[in-house]
């Protein structure tokens, strides 16, 4: 009798998710890309993975038990997918001193002076990417090519298609569209393979951690703002098809711009937040002096949000 | 005596224009790229600040108080010009890095600020006090910004170079390090200031008890 009367308030039904279990899925949605990224540019990437995650973890667990003397809540595992995005987006023969400065970045600088998970207004894997282009651009931009290997790869650089875009190289030099789909060009590591990026985008889709507004807003601005400019002038400026290919394009929209601390709440907002990424990208991709735009205006977004979310309210139910 | 040693100390930490009142941000961002300009700037920040507080305080029951703003000016600029012909004629490398932010220290409201806020109100000899306080606080500011982002940023201090160039981190040479290490020194002074303050209230505590 008694437990019949012991009711909570509202809501009642506990959908069973947890921050934990969302951030662990988004570390497993995110094994496909690399394991293809071991394939092709071996060890250095399960090396640089290791630091970047083990590193994010560890500066966060200094930083709440000692400045800010809280519990520490590393086991959340938002720290290990910091960690990880981070590693996805250097080239794999980075030394590994700057993946160590890139954790404190990301965690020190970006993540927990805001006050650590849900309170950062920028995606920290990207802050620290940024930061350490800025602060490395010759380190940051040498990729090696893709030479699949399972031991240390040799240190042949190649360029990235974007690059050769970008500086108007060789157009012939730009991988054919199955090498951009299964990976097999240069870039940061964990952004060349399509496919299995998509993989994990689909497992996190079914598992309803992201929805799918932003990634295809995103995608498909960048896809039709390309294709008007290729239309217009098909010379100059090369297919839409490789501009959603190469470089981080998946991996920023389906991953990053989807990050729920720094992205829209409500599914307008989020379609806006996607086409203005989208925008942004290609306009530095096609104007820029940067090659690839995708880190830029994803954190120029980031920037945007609050003031998208208020734009997006909900009308209050009879008023 | 203690409170002519407040007056000047003050503008050290605890009421530090640049870290505490966050006033003169242009320059504290603009020149920190080493601790020579650093110093350069801070240098002459507290030259004008000095000299202008003094004569902007003995010349208080003169100016009109419907023009005493650009009264300020005029006497400011007048310092200004000064501190600018003396550093182009015996720093020519320093008037060369720090370029247009010498003549620019005539905005600075950190200079202005006091003049309102201050020598307008008191005594030539505290305000001369007032100016040579803040001026130094701002230059510990810029020299404390101007060490890191130098140090990391270039590998060296004071022009002394200790880091191989392959470790530079060119980020904090330019702008955004500036942010990120003004944000980062800020938060370090605030919260030493704010202990020294705790500390300061136990012992009263204490006292008053006994």
């Amino acid at each position: 009798m008694e437990k019949l009367l012991h009711v909570s308030g509202s809501p009642h039904v506990h959908s069973g998710e947890s921050v934990k279990k969302i951030m662990w899925s988004v570390v497993a949605s995110l094994m496909p890309a690399f394991f293809v990224s071991v394939y092709y540019f071996g060890l250095p990437v399960i090396v640089l993975t290791l630091v970047s995650v083990g590193c994010c973890v560890l500066f966060e667990y200094l930083i709440q038990r000692f400045m800010m003397h809280t519990k520490p809540t590393v086991s959340d595992g938002s720290a290990v997918v910091t960690g990880l995005l981070l590693a996805f987006n250097v080239p794999s023969n980075l030394p590994i001193w700057i993946m160590v400065v890139g954790a404190l970045v990301a965690i020190g600088i970006a993540k927990m002076p805001f006050g650590g998970l849900g309170h950062n207004p920028f995606n920290p894997a990207l802050v620290a990417r940024v930061t350490l282009l800025i602060a490395f651009p010759v380190q940051m931009t040498s990729w090696p090519a893709p030479t699949p290997v399972l031991l240390m790869s040799d240190a042949i650089t190649g360029p990235t298609t974007l690059g050769i875009i970008s500086e108007g190289g060789d157009l012939s030099q730009i991988p054919g569209y199955a090498d951009l789909l299964i990976g097999r060009m240069g870039g940061s590591f964990g952004e060349v393979s399509a496919i299995a990026l998509l993989i994990g985008a689909c497992f996190l889709l079914w598992k309803r951690i992201i929805t799918w507004h932003i990634p295809v807003s995103f995608i498909a601005t960048v896809f039709v703002v390309a294709g008007i400019f290729h239309l217009v002038n098909p010379a100059v400026y090369v297919n839409p098809l490789i501009h959603v290919l190469a470089g981080g394009l998946i991996l920023g929209a389906c991953f990053m711009a989807t990050d729920m601390v720094t992205s829209p709440t409500l599914p307008w907002g989020m379609v806006v937040f996607g086409c203005g990424c989208g925008l942004l990208t290609i306009i530095i991709r096609l104007f820029g002096a940067y090659p690839e735009g995708v880190s830029f205006s994803i954190l120029l977004m980031n920037a945007v949000v609050p003031l998208i979310n208020k734009g997006f309210k909900p009308k209050q139910f009879a008023k | 005596m203690s409170n002519k040693l407040n007056i000047l100390t003050r503008g050290f930490f605890k009421e530090n224009p640049a870290l505490i009142l966050v006033l003169g941000c242009c320059p504290t961002l603009a020149v920190t790229t080493s601790v020579n300009n650093a110093l350069g700037m801070g240098a002459a920040t507290t030259f004008v600040l000095l000299l202008s507080n003094i004569l902007i305080s003995a010349l208080k029951n003169v100016i009109p108080n419907k023009v005493r703003i650009p009264c300020y000016i005029v006497i400011i600029a007048t310092f200004v010009s000064m501190i600018d012909l003396i550093i182009q004629g015996f720093l020519p490398a320093l008037s060369a890095s720090l370029g247009v932010f010498i003549p620019l220290i005539v905005v600075n409201c950190i200079v202005l600020g006091r003049a309102e806020a201050f020598a307008s109100k008191n005594n030539v000899f505290d305000s001369m006090l007032d100016g040579l306080g803040m001026g130094i606080g701002f230059t510990i500011a810029l020299v404390l910004i101007g060490a890191v982002r130098e140090v990391l940023g270039a590998g060296s201090f004071m022009g002394f170079q200790f880091i191989p160039s392959e470790y530079n981190m060119l980020i904090f040479v330019l702008a955004p390090g500036a942010f990120i290490v003004f944000g980062f020194v800020m938060a370090l002074v605030r919260h030493l200031v704010n202990i020294s303050e705790e500390r300061k209230k136990l012992k009263k505590a204490e006292n008053n008890r006994h």
